[in-house]
């Protein structure tokens, strides 16, 4: 199956993504515990990551969570973040949590 | 019935992602009708509510609730209810009949927690499908989980006291049921404007956020039918089907395309204002919301939108 390998950043985590599949998708496909899991909606920042290496399309995020600026340097919701080639990623929360 | 001031929770307007893909969820799998949309926001309603609408849908950048709305009784009440906030130094903004489809004109104010609350007294009726003569007990066509009327919200904020106080004092709400700390802090608050359990609720947090709006469902097998429509759609399942402590209501949480949150909500119990209040302890917040599991998951206190 068409895919791509996304690591994470200065671990030996890696998890396989099908070509069309969303990141976090992947990873609760694969019953990893490692990527957070939020609303997979785009809207609630949980699963929010930055991609170091490798090309990705992004489906609409919350901008509250990865404003215009952010996306153009690389954060992205993993539940949006759909690979073009292998990747490597690295948690990236937001600074507060709700509650 | 002896109702006065407010009704009940009227309408709440949410921010989606994208406005198609929302009115999809919220007609094809909540079950929700679609009585009107332009191009900036969709209009909808549970089968069983008369009134033009009472989830108001709009596209934009981020997810999230734009304000509630409490429906009520007459237009002197909104007039009695600006001089109370306008006494009490609280800015109230009036809206113009029509800016919403179908209602009438409107006044808002914010609350301590942060959140915007509106209040109205006029909505068009379109009417649950039902003739008002001899009536049948369901009308044909109904889509998905049947949600049938906005029941409320729960949202997170600072301030959950004040704001208790707030509206309290000025709309009339009581606590039905509440949750303190050890030092006897209000951390949550469950309130009721007439007969349901509650018609809003707030936990208190750090910031202003919008936890889930909830639908009202029949029965227990309502919610059974419910939860086999959130896995046969692949709609992303918070928790559920089960039972919260708070309430006693039936529930599934689960999220929207853009992930907002949504409750079906079944079983409670009626309020009336003798009916005592019933108070959680803060170390006992697992058995008031998930009664069954007897613990909070994660998603709780960290996924809102």
């Amino acid at each position: 199956m068409a895919g791509y390998f996304i690591s994470l950043l200065g671990t030996e985590r890696v998890l396989h993504c099908a070509h069309g599949q969303d990141v976090l998708n992947a990873a609760i496909k694969a019953g990893l515990d490692w990527l957070p899991i939020g609303c997979r909606g785009g809207g609630c920042g949980v699963c929010r990551v930055m991609v170091h290496s490798g090309s990705y399309e992004t489906g609409r995020m919350s901008r509250r969570h990865v404003s215009s600026t952010d996306a153009a340097i690389g954060f992205a919701l993993a539940c949006r973040l759909y690979p073009a080639g292998d990747l490597v990623i690295e948690f990236a929360p937001a600074q507060r949590s709700p509650a | 019935m002896a109702i006065e001031g407010v009704m009940r929770s009227g309408h709440v307007q949410i921010r989606v992602l994208d406005l198609a893909a929302a009115i999809h969820h919220y007609t094809e799998y909540y079950g929700l009708i679609l009585t009107a949309s332009d191009d900036r926001r969709a209009y909808l309603k549970g089968w069983d509510e008369f009134d033009h609408h009472s989830l108001v849908l709009r596209e934009a950048d981020e997810p999230g609730m734009d304000h509630v709305a409490f429906k009520v009784r007459g237009e002197n009440d909104l007039d009695r209810i600006e001089g109370e906030l306008r006494e009490r130094l609280i800015a109230v903004t009036q809206i113009p009949a029509g800016e919403q489809l179908g209602v009438g004109r409107r006044i808002a104010f914010t609350v301590p927690t942060g959140h915007r609350i509106e209040l109205y007294a006029t909505c068009e009726q379109v009417g649950n499908g039902l003739p008002l003569r001899n009536p049948d007990v369901w009308p044909d066509g109904l889509k998905g989980m049947k949600a049938s009327r906005f029941e409320h919200v729960l949202l997170y904020g600072p301030g959950v006291e004040a704001t208790v106080a707030l509206l309290s004092s000025v709309l009339g709400f009581v606590v039905a049921e509440d949750v303190v700390t050890e030092d006897g802090a209000r951390i949550g608050a469950f309130l009721t404007a007439a007969s349901k359990s509650h018609d809003i609720a707030f936990i208190e947090a750090p910031e202003a956020r919008f936890h889930h709006l909830a639908y009202w469902l029949e029965s227990w097998d309502d919610i059974r039918q419910a939860a086999d429509i959130i896995r046969k759609k692949n709609i992303a399942i918070d928790i559920g089907p089960t039972r919260h402590g708070i309430s006693r209501g039936l529930t599934i949480y689960f999220f929207d395309p853009s992930g907002n949150r949504n409750e079906v909500f079944s079983g409670s119990y009626q309020h009336y204002p003798d009916r005592p209040t019933i108070t959680w302890d803060a170390a006992e917040l697992g058995k008031a919301i998930f009664y069954y599991e007897g613990r909070l998951n994660e998603a709780f206190l960290s996924v809102t939108t």
